[in-house]
């Protein structure tokens, strides 16, 4: 029977630490609202998502009150839109109609976000495609919940450098769409490159047309009990330090699989994945900078980081896997700036730049993620920015993104608010040599001769 | 059978068993172990409760519970076991 010191342990992991379920994602296959006739097409969303998802919610809060452990978001991912609207839209604002749609269903059923709003062009783009990342800019303006991505690139594909150049053209637009609110349009948006189908975390959550018609996901978190166990190791090797992390993984793992069974089993909703992922929140203590502190940097950043980092995420993914029956989704360490307060003090320290968050990317569970830059930022640079990245996850066989915010009417030394769980962050300096003749030439980057495994 | 852990925590004083005590046999929640430390003046208490057949729906016993704790001027938690298990127990 369980003993008095596993019962504090745990709920000191839940009052002290910051564990928490961050987001049950309930993923909805809306291929079936597909129509040539728009006003039914954005019916049968709406209705399908309200029957759906009427209950996540309150499931959700249940679910936290019964065990005692916070669930933070419910969240849904749905059917990339290009393909849901293909038949019905025939220009940018036509998609425009389904993203309000989206948004007025996300409102009427409670969730935090509702993610999809995506294109998979990795190798090429259809007309729809080109028609969805067009109505982006304008999408995110006029909705409040909606968060939208597009796959850029894949380890099979190589990378489809159109698409690269056009959404540096799309960031831009949609931070100068959303200026009044600090561009914050584009921390809902995510250029991805090798995106699993399967990802309940937020902006680049789409449900995948390999799953099955509705799915709950789960993404774990705890960056604080990770770094409150490794403070009883500090001095000890190697060893020590990895079994450590993989032990506390497990346990927090253990708690994301019990509430992914629990909420399958009370929404009638099969069981997808447990994302293993450290998330950080702009709470002191909930922060993935802080065990790399604790690893024995004196700020993330420091030489030495991106070992640190690997690995972290390597002992997370080894502790989790065996706590749950399905791992998926990116599972891993997040490293967003703005989301997480040591990373904002390594900054604000002049410990980290864009460069050493690409090189701690390669390691990561995703990318760059959460970054503020200048305002002025040309489009060139941020397709730049993104080939390099989706370039890192194409050789890597890994989910690589960038989600920069170019706050318009901000420079270098400033600060941008964007509230809630999307932190605050200090504008960081970008590269400023001209990439434009690069990013221009048109075509796609063949995929890597280590793709041709068959 | 529905198992639950109810947790006490708190600065010790009279009748803290007592009272939570006497709210579970009112609430018909049969109490299967207790065990209990004292650390430097703080009482720490768990109980191990069998809910089966609860008076009251699980949602109000947590709040009345919660409530209890506010009266007596101790946290009171009451979390299914499950959760202790999965994270404790390969």
């Amino acid at each position: 029977m369980i003993n008095i010191f596993e019962v504090t342990e745990t709920n000191k992991m839940v009052e002290k630490e910051n564990l928490d379920v961050r987001t049950i994602t309930m993923g909805i296959n809306l291929l079936d609202c597909a129509s040539e006739n728009l006003d039914e097409v954005n019916e049968k969303i709406y209705k399908k998502i309200t029957t759906l998802a009427k209950d996540l919610v309150s499931t959700g809060e249940s679910i936290a009150k019964e065990f005692g452990v916070p669930i933070v978001n419910k969240r849904i991912s749905i059917t990339p839109i290009s393909l849901v609207g293909a038949a019905a839209c025939k220009t940018p604002q036509d998609y425009v109609t389904i993203a309000k749609t989206l948004d007025k269903a996300a409102h009427e059923v409670g969730v935090n976000f509702i993610g999809g709003y995506s294109a998979i062009v990795s190798k090429g783009m259809t007309r729809s495609d080109e028609l969805l990342i067009r109505s982006i800019p304008e999408a995110m303006a006029s909705t409040e919940l909606i968060c939208s991505s597009v796959n850029v690139g894949s380890t099979k594909t190589g990378i489809n450098m159109d698409a690269v150049r056009l959404m540096g053209q799309i960031v831009k637009e949609t931070a100068e769409k959303t200026k009044d609110a600090d561009s914050l349009g584009c921390a809902k948006l995510v250029v991805l490159c090798n995106a699993p189908d399967d990802n309940p975390f937020m902006a680049g959550a789409f449900h995948g047309v390999s799953e099955d018609d509705a799915i709950i996901n789960v993404g774990v978190s705890g960056p604080g009990v990770v770094k409150y166990a490794l403070e009883s190791v500090r001095g000890e090797s190697f060893e020590v330090l990895c079994e450590t992390i993989k032990k506390t993984a497990f346990k927090i793992t253990r708690v994301g699989q019990l509430v992914a069974q629990e909420a399958s089993k009370r929404l009638g909703i099969p069981f997808g994945i447990i994302d293993l992922s450290l998330a950080p929140t702009p709470a002191i203590g909930d922060s993935v900078a802080d065990i790399l502190e604790e690893i024995g940097l004196e700020h993330a950043g420091a030489p030495g980081t991106t070992a640190a980092l690997a690995l972290l995420n390597d002992q997370v993914k080894k502790g989790g896997v065996m706590a749950s029956s399905y791992v998926g989704g990116l599972s891993g360490a997040f490293i967003p700036v703005s989301e997480d307060q040591g990373m904002i003090n390594a900054v604000n320290a002049g410990a980290l730049c864009i460069e050493k968050l690409e090189a701690m990317t390669c390691v990561c569970s995703v990318g760059l993620d959460m970054i503020a830059i200048p305002g002025d930022t040309k489009a060139e640079t941020i397709s730049g920015i993104i080939a390099d990245e989706a370039a890192i996850g194409m050789v890597n066989q890994k989910t690589t993104a960038v989600r920069v915010i170019p706050v318009v009417g901000k420079g270098v030394g400033e600060t941008v608010e964007f509230g809630g769980l999307l932190g605050y962050a200090p504008i960081m300096p970008v590269n400023q040599f001209d990439c434009s003749a690069f990013v221009n030439r048109k075509g796609r980057i063949p995929a890597p001769i280590h793709s041709f495994k068959n | 059978m529905k198992k639950c852990v109810i947790t006490v925590v708190g600065k010790d004083t009279v009748g803290i068993i007592a009272k939570v005590c006497s709210y579970l046999a009112d609430n018909r929640i049969n109490i299967l172990d207790i065990s209990q430390t004292i650390v430097s003046g703080y009482f720490n208490m768990m109980m191990i409760v069998d809910m089966s057949q609860p008076a009251k729906p699980y949602d109000d016993v947590i709040s009345d519970l919660d409530n209890l704790g506010d009266e007596i001027g101790v946290a009171i938690k009451c979390q299914r076991e499950e959760i202790f298990d999965m994270m404790h127990r390969i």
